[in-house]
């Protein structure tokens, strides 16, 4: 174990250790994990390019490597899962910006 | 067209077979393959009879790729002598193996090329050229895609990806440009165009270290791009992992990926894979004569099991077609995900 800073790459592979506090808990995640990203009406494809884009939002470095090897094994390339985070990298500059109305209605409300 | 120097050129320590083993030998892994195929109820495995005879006739190529698994390139010398070859043909002409796969490093530049598939195809069998293309556009070698039509072989060409930049990082600058003007030739010629027989089928390695994509989904990808971009066609895409052997050895070992790749191809591992694999129905003939399983086992120096003939010039077909398989931790880069041979996707 490395607990020397927040986050080790190696520990993504123990992430089956979570289980161990609530293994029902687990099994579920588990099989609706595996069923989200299952083939479906999105090609396994263009999940892997959403989820490599919503790592991204969230910033989850083990969810970025996860996903950057699945999006090249599901058969994308850098362009792609860079146009990928790029929208991802727009909704969350996007989603500051548009409260900017927020900001617009209470000046709205102070002013003159 | 770039080239670098290969591993025994270098005198790299990865060029030993040996040091290869060992260090693959040292990965800790979730399981042993043996261990994996046990709990698959295939081990041990075994083979099940001879229906493809690859032979490699050396290790000469006009290129260098970085996932070469021969360590193949223009300063190798090893090619295939006269009575090896005379032996390969003997075995087919009094045995009914249907398929001869030859394979090299770039197997048109033997001397003998043309009269070895020019009698195997006599023999009426089926003949595969795994051809780099660029060999087909070099002044000295135009004769290449000709002379492939005309004896009716079967092409498995390299190209990994329907883009000059992952192409020409894995195979070296200016490949993929040169590939486009062969595969345009094999097109001029009826290959991979329906109703001449003439077949065409392209292979992808991943550029890096990570598995293939889903076979059916890519050759939708590559036959679309492929005809938009530069108006090629072809019949079928090969998806094919990478092997931890060799110069894709060597790359792990300089990303320091090697341990992660291992353990990726491990946790990988498909039972449906594992009972397609495709040393159960092929013999691998070395420049020297010497048997395999495969060409992965050949370059790792790992020998058909005891007590087996392990020359083709003591070929033994009764022995053989049931023999055991020599097995290592490189093999579970033939039942990772869906599977990987020398056609493709296996699961």
């Amino acid at each position: 174990m490395n607990d020397s800073h927040y986050y080790h790459a190696p520990d993504l592979a123990r992430f089956a250790e979570v289980g161990k506090g609530a293994p029902d808990l687990w099994d579920k995640f588990q099989a609706w994990y595996g069923a989200v990203f299952a083939e479906g009406a999105l090609s396994a494809r263009e999940k892997a390019l959403i989820a490599l884009a919503v790592s991204h939002a969230v910033q989850c470095p083990y969810c970025i490597d996860a996903y950057t090897t699945a999006s090249l094994e599901q058969g994308s390339n850098e362009e792609q899962m860079t146009e990928a985070i790029h929208v991802a990298a727009a909704i969350r500059g996007g989603a500051s910006l548009v409260h900017g109305v927020q900001m617009r209605n209470h000046l709205e409300r102070l002013g003159m | 067209m770039r080239v670098l120097p290969t591993l025994q050129k270098q005198r790299h320590p990865l060029a030993s077979a040996t040091a290869q083993r060992a260090r693959l030998a040292e990965v800790r892994l979730p399981r042993s393959f043996e261990a994996a195929l046990d709990g698959a109820g295939l081990f041990p495995l075994r083979a099940t009879g001879i229906e493809v005879l690859q032979i490699n006739l050396g290790r000469r190529c006009n290129q260098t790729c970085r996932h070469c698994h021969v360590d193949a390139g223009p300063d190798r010398t090893e090619v295939m002598p006269a009575d090896v070859a005379e032996a390969c043909l003997r075995v087919l002409a009094e045995t009914a193996i249907p398929t001869l796969d030859i394979t090299g490093g770039a197997p048109e530049l033997h001397p003998e090329f043309r009269a070895i598939v020019a009698r195997a195809a006599g023999l009426g069998r089926h003949v595969i050229d795994r051809c780099n293309l660029t060999i087909t556009q070099l002044p000295n070698y135009r004769w290449i895609a000709p002379f492939l039509a005309e004896h009716r072989v079967e092409v498995t060409a390299s190209l990994p990806y329907f883009q000059s930049r992952q192409t020409d990082a894995q195979r070296g600058e200016g490949v993929f440009e040169e590939s486009v003007a062969a595969l345009r030739e094999l097109n001029a010629l009826g290959y991979g165009r329906p109703g001449t027989g003439l077949v065409l089928n392209l292979v992808t390695n991943p550029v890096g270290a990570f598995l293939p994509p889903d076979q059916q989904a890519a050759e939708r990808d590559w036959k679309r791009e492929l005809e938009r971009r530069h108006g090629i066609v072809f019949d079928r895409l090969f998806t094919i992992t990478n092997m931890p052997i060799s110069r894709f050895l060597e790359h792990l070992e300089t990303k320091g990926q090697t341990e992660a790749y291992l353990t990726r191809l491990a946790r990988g591992f498909n039972p449906a894979a594992a009972a397609g694999v495709m040393c159960r129905t092929t013999l691998s003939v070395a420049w020297d004569g010497s048997l395999y399983d495969c060409d992965f086992n050949q370059m790792l120096e790992l020998p058909l099991g005891e007590g087996l003939a392990r020359d083709i010039r003591e070929f033994d077909p009764a022995r053989l077609e049931r023999r055991p398989i020599a097995l290592g931790p490189h093999c579970f880069g033939c039942t990772a995900g869906a599977g990987s041979s020398c056609g493709g996707a296996v699961a």
